[in-house]
């Protein structure tokens, strides 16, 4: 019988590196010395788990998880769907995903955002989910709209969804964020282009799902997460080392 | 053309940016919508073994505390057992070892309650010395840096830890030890971060 291994190594060419001159927050804020590569032990191959008991049905519904009863968000109505994998194209159930974004003019819920456009007073602008036994998810929400943030002058942020994902183990963990197809701030955004890898990019940008809307009702979006896969050990290997 | 390998490759991250605190700790964002928030509690309240807090700030390469940080960790129990199916045998009721803890958005210093973990196996010789595994994330850090947090009096375990004897540079072990302090009565460790600079601390790629 194979038994799980070891995660495959992180790949660094297609990860964001930490200093990125060009998003210039990051300048102080990257560690300069090289990360020391540690095989995994079991404080890496574990990690959390949580269960329905931790979150509320009405948490993946962002047009009314905040919204006074009778009303809703505004916005352009959106599913938000997907699966959750890992790199060996098998599905994570039971997984937690978190989301947070921006209302449907730009504006976060956030007593550190200022920017002019208006807070929805009914919406709050997190959610968050468990995938279920296919590793898939689903949420419901409004498009944010893109906005400007200092970083040159004339800086815009691409429409997008926050979103935190843990997997079965913590060295699986991962914060990213999803774009949407056919927006044209994406090739613009610093931020964006941390990414060194083209085809990384178009991995977390959203596909306009005709075939998963509501008709007359809601429009969806489909967006594949892809978190660390392990691998089988056919063989009783020798640890070197530690 | 050789055949093609069919694994899918990683989704990229990106940084969790300035609003982090509105999906996973809205209270601090100013907003009140889920019936709980979670990562407060740590260890629960069976949960054998030394209560400690652990505090720290946060800082930059200049020096300043990062304000808007989020940190996780993720520890065993007094037993140096995970609260998971590989982790290694049982924990207490309600011990889940996974906290999350943002910033003071005036001052940058972070706070958790927990137990101090006791030690667990090593991937191959002897075990590893009782640590806290930490992952920051930021606006401004395009991948959550992974670190972990030992204890300063913890000699014995943390000379012989493999992991901080892979630390080549002996001075930059002690980036990775809290120290041990008491107030009212209570065990306090004092944990710095310094993502760049001098003395920066140590992290890995897990």
């Amino acid at each position: 019988m194979l038994k799980p291994g070891e995660f495959y190594q992180r790949d660094r060419e297609r990860q964001p590196p930490a200093l990125t001159r060009d998003y210039k927050t990051s300048v102080s804020r990257s560690p300069q010395y090289s990360l020391i590569s540690l095989q995994n032990s079991v404080s890496e191959i574990t990690g959390p788990t949580f269960g329905h008991n931790d979150i509320d049905p009405l948490d993946k519904d962002l047009i009314y998880n905040y919204a006074k009863p009778g009303e809703s968000a505004i916005g352009e109505r959106i599913i938000l769907h997907g699966r959750v994998l890992d790199e060996n194209a098998r599905p994570i159930p039971n997984t937690l995903v978190e989301i947070w974004q921006a209302n449907a003019g730009g504006r976060y819920r956030h007593k550190k955002d200022t920017y002019l456009a208006p807070i929805d007073p009914n919406f709050g602008g997190c959610g968050r989910t468990l995938t279920d036994e296919n590793g898939y998810y689903y949420f419901r929400t409004v498009k944010p709209g893109a906005y400007p943030w200092r970083n040159w002058v004339n800086n815009w942020r691409p429409a997008h969804i926050h979103m935190s994902i843990f997997g079965t183990a913590f060295c699986q963990r991962l914060i990213t964020q999803c774009y949407f197809e056919g927006d044209p701030l994406i090739p613009k955004c610093p931020i964006v282009n941390t990414i060194p890898d083209p085809e990384a990019i178009e991995q977390l940008v959203a596909k306009l799902d005709l075939n998963g809307t509501i008709p007359l009702d809601t429009i969806a979006y489909k967006f594949d997460i892809v978190l660390r896969g392990r691998r089988s050990t056919l063989f009783e290997n020798r640890l070197e080392g530690n | 053309m050789p055949q093609k390998l069919d694994y899918l490759p990683e989704t990229a991250s990106q940084t969790a940016g300035p609003y982090v605190h509105i999906g996973l700790a809205p209270g601090a964002a100013g907003f009140d919508i889920y019936k709980q928030e979670l990562g407060w509690d740590i260890a629960g309240p069976n949960a054998r073994g030394e209560r400690i807090r652990v505090e720290g700030i946060v800082m930059d390469g200049m020096g300043s505390p990062i304000k808007d940080v989020m940190l996780e960790v993720w520890q065993a129990n007094a037993d140096g057992n995970y609260a998971h199916p590989e982790g290694g045998g049982d924990v207490e009721d309600g011990f889940r070892g996974w906290g999350r803890v943002i910033t003071d958005f005036e001052t940058g210093e972070w706070g958790f309650d927990t137990i101090k973990p006791g030690t667990c196996p090593g991937r191959n010789v002897g075990p590893q010395a009782p640590h806290l595994n930490l992952w920051i994330v930021a606006r401004g850090i395009n991948i959550g840096l992974n670190t972990r947090m030992y204890f300063e009096d913890e000699t014995e375990a943390n000379a012989k830890d493999p992991v901080l004897n892979l630390i080549e540079w002996e001075r930059r072990r002690a980036t990775l030890i809290a120290e041990r302090t008491e107030r009212d009565g209570k065990t306090v460790y004092r944990f710095d971060i310094k993502v760049q600079g001098e003395d920066e601390t140590v992290f890995f790629d897990v």
